[in-house]
């Protein structure tokens, strides 16, 4: 998309169509030759295998819609004929619920992988707000489409959620009314939650389009950080990252097919095989795993409207990251106190998502208790959600502005070649041909 | 392209003399599409309200007969669970020994929670007000109702007194028919 053309239309039918509507010369110039920096490391897979997600969940998704009935009286009877009945229909319904946690364990990687190299800074801002928006309505697509077959955890994690709405002073009981179609979680809910949950997959889709193009405008980031300065540095996408690429998507469809052939439940929760029961909450409700560190945010705060507000602020700092973020030096390589800090980052939000699936009174470590803060025992799931909760923003609001400010680089390369030029000594032979190695 | 519209005078630079006109225009133009246009979004924004047979729900008549003291039961009102519990004399006394306690995150009198007269009877709405689940009967520190949630302790007069829930449990709006029945909403 930007600089110069190297497409050669060379049948005559490519020549006419090229000059009619230049569609192949876009493919081209956007997936193969598109010049790319030479050093990406396999971190820089997980776009292409996010891309595959996608396109695996809408095709299994449109199926799954043939089969599937949007009703109270039905929804779950209509999954569980999907599973039993229609023919290879447990397939298309693993792949799809399997393919949601791939998704997203994919997304995860592929935005840890930006905090690390620094993607999200100049001239790459709008780049990284798009990946945000399509990571929010991920989190939508998802959270609606838990709640289609209308199990126990389905039922009562829609209530709880549609809830959080509530928690707003005035807009929030007509908010969740509106939401809900009625005066609770009912037919009405269903029916829309599965209209929205076919649409907004292709809002992600166009969402991914202009990902892509407000990628291919400044190129792409890479592991040093350091702007592209010749074609030196550069390799056309095809074939070295498409095969790259492929590669990695082999492995990664490796592990989605352990889960959809050998453990296909295993990080879904057995209540949703409960047909939903408005009258009965399940003992201990918790959300899919994705969710888990945003729902042991919400539980830190004893305030309802606070632990709303604290949970979505959790996604919205991430879009002025960008702004938050003072260093110069794009790539944690050359700023070895931020990477400590990005690491205790990384194991913060871990955490969360470990509390996130305990008991809010549950007790970390075995003996000690007794201890008493505010409202629980210092040695519960609730205090330790807040220590890492407190991490969490801390590390974007305070650690990353000032750090930006007070620390000092390693010397940042000139150039993407520089570094495996210079240091012929302490580079394997072939280094050149494979310099994710070095990463 | 409005230029070759006013192209009738001779000199095309003299068309825009009166700018004020046309600006006029534009403001009407500009004015009657956003118009349009939030005319057509509201019904698009209302549909998603609850539709006429949904608010026309009807009310629902209950036989108290069913509830042995110290039993609740739970009977679907609305799409939401209904709690009409049975309390004893010792739950009665213990929730009025609390009406001025301090830990009354939403204070009311229980007395004020039932009917005149019916102080057995207690009619709730059963979902926690925190985030909505069905608190489960007889536990918590208080011996009304626990939220397994999120951990909300209601007392036996449905007020809230520990947890994160911000409001005691709804009293609904019913009457007694008789003496063993009641209607809901
Ligand atoms: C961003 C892409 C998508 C994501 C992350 C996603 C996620 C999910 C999840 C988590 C479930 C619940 C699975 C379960 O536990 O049973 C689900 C169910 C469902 N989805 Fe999607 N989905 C996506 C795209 C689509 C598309 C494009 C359709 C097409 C209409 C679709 C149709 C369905 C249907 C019919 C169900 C109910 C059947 C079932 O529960 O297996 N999905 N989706
Ligand atoms: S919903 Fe009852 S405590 Fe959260």
């Amino acid at each position: 998309m930007s600089g110069h053309s190297t497409y050669e239309p060379t049948t005559g039918i490519e020549r006419w169509l090229d000059t009619r509507l230049p569609i192949v010369r876009f493919a081209h110039d956007t997936a193969l030759s598109f010049p790319t920096p030479k050093n990406l490391n396999y971190w820089y897979t997980f776009g292409g295998i996010l891309a595959l997600m996608l396109g695996i969940q809408l095709v299994t998704g449109i199926v799954l819609a043939m089969h599937y009935v949007p009703h109270v009286d039905y929804a779950f009877a209509s999954v569980e004929r999907i599973m039993r009945d229609v023919n290879c229909g447990w397939l298309i319904r693993y792949m799809h619920a399997n393919g949601a946690s791939m998704f997203f364990l994919a997304v995860y990687i592929h935005m840890i992988r930006g905090l690390y190299y620094g993607s999200y800074k100049a001239p790459r801002e709008v780049l990284w707000i798009l990946g945000c928006l399509i990571y929010l309505a991920m989190m939508a697509t998802a959270f609606i489409g838990y709640v289609l077959p209308w199990g126990q955890m389905s039922f009562h994690g829609a209530v709880v959620i549609t809830n959080l709405f509530g928690a707003l002073p005035i807009i929030g009981t007509p908010i969740t009314t509106w939401l809900w179609g009625g005066f609770a979680v009912d037919n009405p809910t269903l029916n829309r939650f599965f209209s929205l949950h076919y649409l907004l997959p292709f809002v992600i889709a166009g969402l991914v389009i202009l990902h892509i193009w407000a990628l291919h405008v400044p190129g792409n980031n890479n592991p040093t950080g350091v702007n592209v300065k010749s074609e030196n540095d550069t390799v056309p996408f095809h074939p070295y990252y498409t095969v790259k690429d492929g590669f990695a998507i082999g492995v990664f469809l490796l592990l989605y097919a352990s889960f959809v052939f050998y453990n296909p439940n295993v990080l879904g929760h057995a209540d949703n095989y409960i047909p939903a029961n408005p009258l009965v909450t399940p003992a201990h409700i918790v959300p899919e795993w994705y969710f888990l560190p945003f729902y042991a945010i919400l539980r830190a705060v004893p305030d309802k409207l606070g632990g709303v507000l604290l949970m979505f602020g959790a996604i919205a700092t991430l879009f002025v990251l960008p702004w938050l973020d003072t260093s110069k030096v794009r790539s944690m390589r050359y700023r070895p106190t931020a990477r400590l800090y990005l690491f205790i980052f990384v194991l913060a939000a871990l955490v969360l998502g470990y509390c996130g699936g305990q008991l809010p009174d549950d007790p970390v470590i075995g003996a000690p208790s007794g201890l008493m803060l505010l409202d629980a025992d210092i040695n519960s799931m609730v205090w330790l959600s807040r220590v890492a909760t407190l991490y969490y923003f801390a590390y974007f609001l305070i650690i990353l502005p000032v750090l930006g400010l007070t620390e000092t680089p390693l010397p940042v390369p000139e150039s993407i070649s520089e570094p495996v030029l210079s240091h012929p000594a302490t580079t394997p032979v072939g280094a050149a041909a494979s310099p994710e190695k070095r990463g | 392209m409005a230029d070759t519209v006013v192209g009738a005078t001779p000199d095309p630079h003299a068309s825009g003399d009166d700018p004020s006109r046309r600006d006029f225009i534009h403001i009407a133009a500009g004015a009657a599409a956003v118009g349009a246009a939030g005319a057509l979004i509201w019904p698009l924004v209302d549909q998603m309200n609850p539709a006429g047979d949904t608010l026309a729900l009807a009310s629902i008549e209950f036989d108290l007969g069913k509830v042995e003291p110290g039993q609740q039961v739970v009977v679907k009102w609305r799409g939401k669970p209904l709690f009409v519990r049975n309390r004893t004399p010792e739950q009665i006394a213990a929730a009025v020994k609390d009406d001025n306690a301090s830990d009354l995150r939403d204070p009311a009198t229980d007395e004020s929670r039932h009917k005149p007269g019916k102080a057995q009877w207690l009619v709730l709405v059963g979902t926690c007000t925190h985030l909505g689940c069905v608190p489960t009967v007889g536990g918590g520190d208080y011996g009304g109702w626990f939220c397994p949630c999120h951990g909300s302790h209601y007392d036996t007069s449905g007020r809230i007194r520990k947890g994160p829930a911000p409001k005691n449990l709804l009293v609904p709006d019913y009457a007694f028919l008789s003496d063993t029945k009641i209607k809901v909403g």
